[in-house]
């Protein structure tokens, strides 16, 4: 049974799930390293999926059979506008107008949950429409490995992207002067305004890159990995990408590690779907979300946490 | 090889020195209240200008105008006779102005490098230069003596060394003139001692220097001249040569103060509070209290010496049932209290102060009335059942406030608009009210202006007269030996050794302070 379960397919399905995650978890980590916590990200998303498709849809010639580059070019940009945007509004409310950002964040997600699906019904009167999104790409000699090449090297290019954000947040957040400044903001901002560094200015960047991110990961969901949009889509994956940074620590390569464990946790469940399994099936969809209890139960390394995480900055004048 | 004239006024660090600094005129208005006004301050390269005054007296904001933290209503600044607009941290930064604030402007979880790299252009932009700037950090390090490895993460530095970053921090870029906010409030004398090394030979290398302090005899000990400020006004300006503390101290304070206490001789009696073997976990978990044993008697001040963060607050803590002892016992009057609540100890006759005032020892946006019956709301004449009665209340409010001295508008005031001195003589009214058996006063004078010092200090003899047994708590050394009968000292959660006051000496108390044992000090 084991044998069924856990197959190169799964496998592989477990890499490419883990893209949503990705995006949104590191677009979040690079905001609360700033101290900034955005519970919005999930809004985002939604956002973020449906203008994708919705360019795609439009752009695609009609009845067309496969994927149309142009299309998929201009889904990508339309999300990451939206996300500037959506990003740019949660920087004026948190960094700015010094929100509660607890409470603020469940007003963006109510924003996005809302607006996307009005969109929905307008664009296209609440009927799920498919589009051709992003095809494999087999990566030449690697992806003819044996089991390897099926889990890891034959995905579409937005989950190769999503995988090498990882080793550059890592190295944009401890090599460069921008990484510093945003760490120093996150953990002690009244000494980074003193060394004469805008804290504003650099929680106004990290909260925009993260919308960019967040709605990229919607993106990821809706023309990528299962081509419809529906309404409330998401189904929680962006709490979820919040609750990752906590898991991971801040730390890039601890998101990742994270999201790999839910999104092969969500392939698992999927399989066992498929396969007609003797488990009831709202076990196996509850998994994921009892997992993200659990591991934040365990994971309270909380000694890297920005100290400065929700506290907005004013100088003492 | 020959220097050109113009190297001559270049310091070490190969930056222009600042050969006069004036500030003219200078007003700060915040909403309410007058914080600067009208004031006048100068400093010239080679010499270290004390600024002096209480809290509130306007200082450390007429030194964050001077830096561009805030921005003046009125008044000029002039560099070398030339008018300049110090805009924000950076524009002050490149005038050559450097602050060491009071509470370090250090991100613990950064190494020094990294600390130090903060907010600078990298010379591989984006990237960072934690080499060059590590090399540099290693030079600056050498010519001031300044020992600090860059590698070190910044948290796990000492007090002292983390000090020292904050002056490689600014000289490394390029400070000629260096405000020093309160330089000497968190070290051990030795430290004291090592920065004033490091304060003259900046001096002799040209630097200005900007000596924030309300500490007398350090003032008189390192600067060429002293301007005073008193309510944000300017006092005067003298050379330090020629005042004394009793000058200076009049000059702050408007009167005359007393500077030494009569302590009256006598005899302490049976002992009211033991602590024995206790052992306590920190915040993070590690053990912060190593087997603490003390005794405190009747009629007696037991002063804790140490630098901050050695087990003082855990230790107020787990005496005081804020904090479980993993081990060991806290006896009161004989009876064992370990473990028992606040609301017991208060009845059994324990009183405490807290050293953070504004977190755990009041209610901010209570009023003065609250917070004064923080504890005995509950108790008669205060309630009856379920009702409050107000006619008693204010009443009791009234009596504390006149016999504590208490400045505030009305009972109904918020206490946060009150000064720190006044909040703290409310937190001592509220606690010595009930003339309590056991005192803990965890810094009862920290951030408190020098008349308010002066009495809480006598209402601390006056218990001790009455017999009640004080363990005072303080970082201020000066406090414990002008109070304290006997002496201890704590180094890392252990009591390194306890002294008589009459055999004490500062050098000796130091030296314990870094954790050197009593015996090997005395041997």
């Amino acid at each position: 049974m084991i044998d069924d379960l856990i197959t190169a397919s799964v496998l592989a399905s477990g890499i490419r799930l883990a893209t949503p995650y990705l995006y949104a978890a590191i677009g979040e980590t690079f905001g609360q390293r700033s101290g900034v916590l955005n519970l919005g990200v999930e809004g985002v998303m939604l956002m973020g999926a449906f203008t994708s498709l919705w360019a795609v849809y439009e752009i695609t010639p009609a009845g067309a059979t496969s994927y149309y580059g142009p299309a998929l070019l201009a889904g990508v940009l339309v999300a990451l506008l939206v996300g500037l945007v959506m990003g740019l509004a949660t920087a004026v409310i948190n960094v700015t107008l010094q929100a509660q950002q607890g409470i603020s964040g469940i007003g963006i997600y109510l924003f996005g949950l809302g607006m996307s699906d009005l969109l929905f019904q307008k664009v296209f009167r609440g009927e799920v429409i498919t589009v051709n999104g992003f095809p494999k790409v087999n990566i030449p000699v690697l992806s003819d490995l044996p089991v390897l090449g099926e889990i890891f090297f034959r995905q579409n290019l937005l989950v190769y992207l999503a995988f090498a954000l990882v080793p550059v947040t890592w190295f944009v957040l401890n090599k460069t002067t921008l990484g510093l400044n945003i760490r120093a903001v996150g953990q002690n901002p009244e000494a980074a305004d003193a060394m004469g560094i805008s804290v504003t200015r650099v929680r106004y960047f990290t909260v925009t890159l993260g919308g960019m991110l967040a709605s990229l990961a919607g993106a990821s969901l809706s023309i990528s990995l299962v081509n419809v949009f529906q309404q409330n889509m998401t189904a929680g994956q962006g709490f979820i990408a919040v609750a990752l940074v906590y898991f991971g620590a801040w730390r890039a390569r601890g998101v990742m590690f994270g999201a790999l464990l839910f999104s092969l946790v969500n392939a698992l469940q999927l399989q066992v779907r498929t396969k007609g399994i003797d488990v009831p099936d709202e076990y196996a969809s509850m998994a994921p979300y009892l997992l993200t209890i659990i591991a934040l139960i365990f994971a309270s390394r909380r000694i890297d946490q920005p100290a400065a995480l929700t506290k907005p900055f004013e100088r003492g004048e | 090889m020959a220097m050109s004239t113009a190297d001559h006024k270049l310091l070490p660090t190969g930056h222009e020195r600042i050969d006069h600094m004036e500030m003219r005129g200078i007003v700060k208005r915040f909403p309410g209240v007058l914080a600067v006004d009208h004031v006048d301050f100068d400093v010239r390269a080679g010499e270290v200008h004390a600024l002096l005054g209480e809290n509130g007296a306007g200082k450390s904001t007429l030194m964050k105008i001077l830096y561009g933290l805030y921005h003046p209503n009125e008044g000029e600044i002039f560099l070398d006779g030339e008018r300049v607009t110090i805009k924000s941290p950076s524009d002050a930064i490149a005038w050559g102005i450097g602050m060491i604030h009071q509470h370090f402007m250090l991100v613990p979880s950064l190494t020094v490098a990294e600390n130090v790299a903060l907010g600078l252009k990298s010379t591989r932009a984006p990237l960072l230069d934690l080499d060059v700037v590590s090399a540099r950090i290693k030079e600056l390090a050498k010519t001031y003596g300044l020992q600090v490895d860059p590698a070190m993460p910044v948290w796990q530095l000492a007090v002292g060394e983390r000090q020292r970053v904050e002056i490689l921090k600014a000289l490394y870029r390029g400070a000629a003139l260096l405000i020093l906010d309160e330089p000497t409030a968190v070290l051990t004398p030795q430290e004291v001692d090592d920065l004033f090394v490091t304060l003259r030979q900046m001096v002799s290398d040209g630097h200005a220097l900007i000596f924030i302090s309300h500490k007398l005899h350090e003032v008189l000990a390192i600067s060429q001249r002293v301007t005073v400020l008193r309510d944000g006004h300017f006092v005067g300006t003298v050379p330090t040569a020629e005042a004394t503390k009793a000058s200076l101290a009049r000059m702050m304070v408007g009167r005359e103060v007393l500077l030494t206490y009569e302590v009256r001789a006598q005899q302490a009696g049976e002992p009211r509070l033991r602590v024995e073997g206790v052992r306590a976990a920190s915040d993070r978990g590690t053990e912060a209290l190593r087997g603490i044993n003390l005794e405190v008697r009747a009629g007696e001040i037991l002063g804790l010496a140490g630098v901050s963060g050695n087990g003082q607050r855990e230790l107020a803590e787990v005496i005081f049932g804020l904090r479980p002892a993993t081990t060991g016992q806290v006896v009161l009057d004989g009876q064992e209290v370990t473990g028992k609540s606040p609301c017991d100890l208060n009845k059994l006759g324990m009183s405490y102060i807290p050293e953070e005032r504004m977190t755990d020892g009041v209610i901010r946006d209570f009023t003065v009335a609250e917070n004064l019956m923080l504890q005995e709301h509950g108790l008669r004449p205060y309630s009856y059942s379920i009702f409050m009665n107000p006619r008693a209340i204010t009443r009791r409010c009234a009596e504390l406030i006149r016999s504590f001295n208490i400045r505030t508008p009305t009972q109904e005031t918020p206490i946060k608009s009150l000064s720190g001195g006044n909040i703290q003589k409310l937190v001592l009214a509220r606690e010595l009210a009930r003339e309590p058996a056991v005192l803990i006063a965890a810094q009862p004078t920290r951030g408190v202006d020098i008349g308010a010092t002066e009495y809480i200090h006598q209402r601390l003899l006056d218990q001790r007269a009455k017999g009640t047994a004080t363990l005072l708590i303080s970082e201020d050394l000066d406090e414990i030996l002008a109070l304290a009968d006997r002496i201890a000292v704590i180094y890392e959660g252990e009591i390194v050794g306890v002294v008589d006051r009459a055999e004490a000496q500062v050098e000796a108390l130091g030296l314990m302070m870094a954790g050197v044992h009593r015996e090997a000090v005395a041997g």
